[in-house]
């Protein structure tokens, strides 16, 4: 199991839905988010380009933000999903500062918060909240360990990127352009 | 100078007043008391782990789902998989839509204006005391003016108890602003051209469609759910999209073409893409002879609208029109040349919106398949109510015979009807407002202020305090759409559906439904006779048991469904088809528009440019708010929290702009915006126009989180072009240039 999401930059109008769904689905607090949006703009008018795409944690095969934490609390959970145990954070910000896609907030409770994938959605079949709210379908969730799965066949289909792959961090965000 | 007869209240005075009406406070919440025991429109099921509702945060209305957590209190809503608005998911504003809910700042009791040491003010009232007042107030309008001397100005779910309270009373002028500040001149341009309007949400195919052309409208900014979701699946398919807009829009940055056209030149555009479509043999031969009138005359009349003529006009460049023209006819009949929702920018909008009737007619999409599909719909049967007193005046009198082809009223024009003069014999004095900000919805600030002095009654229905509510006599607090049953929803679309909204949680404050009021005031009127249920639930279940369903089923569903009635959602090949015009054709010349003098074919006008140092105003949508209506949802305002003026760097490089910083917007009657707004510097717009998103700007200090937070788009608009067909009233004639502190020019 290899969990990933992918972003279909042709699509998304950067509308935030994403962002509104994830926090009422996870009860992030306002002024908080898990996941956000991004307009990049290129050009000069009228010869323009802009990109819009929805982010979020890059749930790193080789995650900064694990290696840093001196408590075992960032971890991989199933399917490679970058979690944070709650009980164990001290809220020190290591992963903070290691991340970089900025990914990670400090709950007002104390703790470090982040994107889980909405993995309590996905343990029963269903996609995460920002991928099943998205008016445009711009977002993909799925399995990259089954050739078979949507997100497999996308990604052999569609050229994409990742975000600063230069970073080394294996990132399993993909920006279908 | 005159003192005025009313002054702006802020809420907020609210609090002082609370102090010194002690025992009445206790009176209030006696009085709701008894009135839950008369009214259960609030009743919940208990067994439901989620209700239905459909959305009140803008009018495409889509139904979902009212989860509540552990605790019993509003987590989240989603879509319901079953509505073909929304296909189970909901746009940020209708995910938002808990903010509404949870919003500290909502209006909570019912107030009365008073005055207190020479001070206007609100105290609070029971609703028994404000049903009262209202009804004296009423009465004695119908006393010195007559009955038709009220109106009703309305946008949302209420509005039918409202509007039957206000027939009732006698009175035939019921407005809302979706129309002439909005979508009226595309009604009647598509009624002249087809027989028929484009309603909502807007019958195009955009799901099957191999071409679209946006011309300003801003699909993906404008968050009409379905079709947001239509043009992504289009995007998928590889249709072509074409964008017409002198800003880089979202659906700009989508698109194959975008062309960036001078503001206020559409026509002459659309008049030359007909030229092409004409000239080169382009368009639906077939159709146009079986169906179409006045072709002949057409061609005449575009014959010097080349695209030559045109580049001169729009700045497009002529490979660029007949390319686009092209593929269009390529793709037709599945080309949407898409008529776009605010449509009143310039005056002669319904001519502009008829040229897009036109062209669609060539490309032969109307009644095809990624063209416009034909709507079906299932009416509510609602309970027969006693005649309405037939009334000896509306606002149309006050009109001077003018704007006979509206189809619906003109909210602009019940605002005309309440200032009087000296040719009119009688004016409106008594307003009831229900959802909608009049301040920032009508053009000409000052005319709807001068309309307010002028009243002797006015009502102000909302769940926010409003602009509008600070010049109120009487303030209704309504509950939110998550609060409250309401009409079940019955609009068009390809498959005919009815959705319901129930209450999923009681109703905070002392916040109650627009049917309770109404039905409250009625008794108070004496025109119980317009409300012969006791509750919604049994008006509702009434309805709902002749269209074979109930309400106990829909609270289970949500939405349902049928089949067509027929299978003619496309004409088919050669069909015969009978549309409802003059002629009983698609009317390529209006003979509608002729009979009543105006031009039977669109032409272009040159409207006025902006002066030296001034810049045109544009405006448009954001796709986490809705009108001003979002501006302090707490979710929301997390999203944006308020707009930026988008300057062309050139422009910014003039005036020295730097991104973020703050400047006033000053327009060409030397009307300055309240409050600073940021720039944001941008090649996305032209540098002959500047563009803000639509409400944000409050000035009422209530509103904790919107409160002086952006520019006010309304308020700088005060140069209105009137539609002289229609009366829709243009908004795109006013220019702003950039002042760096409120006092003094830049």
């Amino acid at each position: 199991m290899r969990y990933a999401m992918a972003v279909d930059s042709k699509k998304c109008v950067g509308c935030s839905d994403c962002v509104v769904a994830c926090q009422t689905e996870n009860n992030v607090p306002i002024g908080y988010a898990r996941d956000w949006v991004r307009e990049i703009n290129h050009g000069i008018y009228p010869e323009l380009h802009t990109e819009l795409r929805s982010e979020r944690c890059n749930h790193c095969d080789n995650a900064p933000c694990v290696r840093s934490c001196p408590t075992g609390a960032s971890h991989y959970a199933e399917g490679g999903i970058v979690k944070v145990a709650e009980e164990k954070c001290i809220g020190c910000s290591a992963c903070i500062i290691s991340c970089p896609y900025d990914a990670r907030y400090i709950h007002p409770k104390g703790y470090v918060d982040k994107c889980t994938f909405c993995d309590h959605r996905v343990k029963d079949g269903e996609d995460p909240a920002c991928v099943a709210v998205c008016p445009t379908k711009c977002l993909y969730f799925g399995d990259l360990d089954d050739p078979n799965s949507e997100m497999s066949t996308l990604l052999r289909v569609r050229k994409y990127k990742t975000l600063i792959p230069e970073a080394g961090t294996d990132p399993q965000l993909y920006i279908l352009v | 100078m005159v003192k005025s007869r009313r002054d702006f209240i802020k809420i907020s005075a609210l609090s002082s007043a609370g102090l010194f009406v002690g025992n009445q406070v206790v009176k209030a919440a006696a009085s709701a008391a008894d009135s839950e025991k008369q009214n259960s429109d609030y009743k919940l099921p208990s067994d439901l782990k989620r209700t239905p509702t459909y959305c009140e945060v803008c009018f495409w209305k889509c139904a979902g789902w009212v989860h509540k957590d552990e605790d019993g209190q509003i987590k989240k809503i989603t879509g319901n998989d079953l509505d073909p608005n929304s296909n189970g998911r909901f746009c940020p504003r209708g995910t938002g839509g808990v903010g509404m809910y949870y919003d500290e700042d909502r209006l909570k009791y019912p107030l009365i204006r008073t005055e207190e040491r020479g001070k206007q003010t609100f105290r609070r009232a029971s609703w028994d005391e404000a049903f009262q007042y209202i009804a004296d107030k009423m009465a004695k309008i119908k006393e010195e003016h007559g009955p038709e001397a009220t109106a009703l100005f309305t946008h949302g779910s209420g509005g039918k108890y409202f509007t039957n309270l206000m027939k009732g009373f006698g009175s035939a002028n019921v407005a809302a602003p979706s129309y002439a500040q909005c979508r009226g001149p595309r009604e009647v341009a598509f009624i002249a051209t087809y027989g028929q309007g484009i309603n909502s949400p807007e019958n195009t195919d955009i799901r099957d469609t191999r071409c679209m052309v946006l011309i300003g409208s801003h699909i993906g900014e404008n968050m009409h759910n379905g079709h947001v979701q239509e043009m992504s699946d289009a995007i998928d398919k590889g249709a072509t999209i074409i964008t017409v807009d002198p800003r880089f829009s979202t659906a700009a940055s989508k698109s194959k073409y975008w062309l960036p056209i001078k503001p206020a030149t559409d026509i002459a555009l659309l008049l030359a893409w007909i030229h092409v479509i004409i000239n080169e043999d382009l368009y639906d031969k077939k159709y146009i002879e079986q169906y179409a009138y006045g072709f002949d005359q057409l061609k005449a009349h575009v014959q010097n609208m080349t695209p030559e003529w045109a580049y001169g006009i729009t700045t497009i460049k002529p490979d660029v029109i007949r390319k686009t023209a092209r593929e269009m006819a390529k793709a037709a009949p599945a080309t949407i040349v898409h008529p776009g929702r605010h449509v009143t920018w310039y005056g002669d909008d319904t001519q502009r919106l008829r040229a897009v009737a036109i062209l669609n007619a060539l490309l032969g999409s109307w009644g095809r398949r990624g063209g416009f599909y034909m709507p079906d719909k299932k009416s509510v049967p609602h309970a027969k109510l006693p005649p309405f007193p037939k009334p000896e005046f509306t606002w149309r009198d006050a009109m001077d015979g003018k704007y006979q082809l509206a189809d619906l009223a003109l909210a602009n024009g019940m605002c005309d009807a309440t200032i009087p003069t000296s040719a009119m014999s009688r004016s409106i004095k008594g307003w009831i407002v229900n959802g909608t900000n009049l301040i920032e919805t009508l053009p000409d600030r000052r005319k709807t202020l001068a309309a307010i002095q002028n009243l002797d009654l006015m009502v102000v229905v909302d769940t926010m305090p409003m602009e509008i509510t600070g010049w109120a006599d009487v303030v209704l607090p309504e509950c939110t759409y998550l609060e409250r049953y309401d009409s079940i929803r019955d609009s068009q679309h390809r498959e005919p559906t009815i959705a319901l909204r129930m209450p999923a949680a009681q109703p905070k404050y002392e916040s109650r439904s627009a049917w309770w009021m109404a039905k409250n005031l009625s008794r108070y009127m004496g025109l119980e006779q317009y409300f012969p249920f006791d509750t919604i639930e049994e008006e509702l279940d009434h309805e709902l048991k002749q269209m074979g369903t109930s309400l106990a089923e829909m609270q289970q569903v949500g939405v349902k469904k049928w089949k067509r009635a027929y299978d003619d959602i496309y004409f088919k090949d050669g069909e015969a088809v009978e549309f409802f015009t003059n002629t009983g054709k698609i009317e390529l010349y209006s003979t509608s528009l002729a009979e009543g003098g105006f031009d039977p074919m669109p032409t272009y006008t040159a409207h006025p440019e902006p002066p030296q140092g001034y810049y045109r105003l544009i405006y448009g949508r954001a796709p986490m708010h809705t009108f001003t209506r979002t501006a302090n949802n707490p979710n929301l305002t997390d999203l944006m929290s308020e707009n930026a003026v988008w300057v062309n760097p050139k422009v910014a490089g003039e005036w020295g702009l730097k991104n973020g910083q703050e400047v006033y917007l000053q327009n060409q009657d030397s009307v300055v915006s309240s409050f600073p707004v940021k720039v944001r510097v941008t090649e996305r717009i032209r540098w002959d126009s500047v563009y803000i998103v639509h409400g944000f700007g409050h000035a009422n200090k209530k509103l904790s989180r919107a409160f002086g937070r952006g520019a006010s788009d309304a308020e700088l608009i005060t140069n209105v072009m009137v539609d002289p067909i229609m009366g829709g009233t243009g908004m795109r004639g006013n220019f702003v240039t950039f002042r760096f502190t409120k006092g003094e020019e830049a």
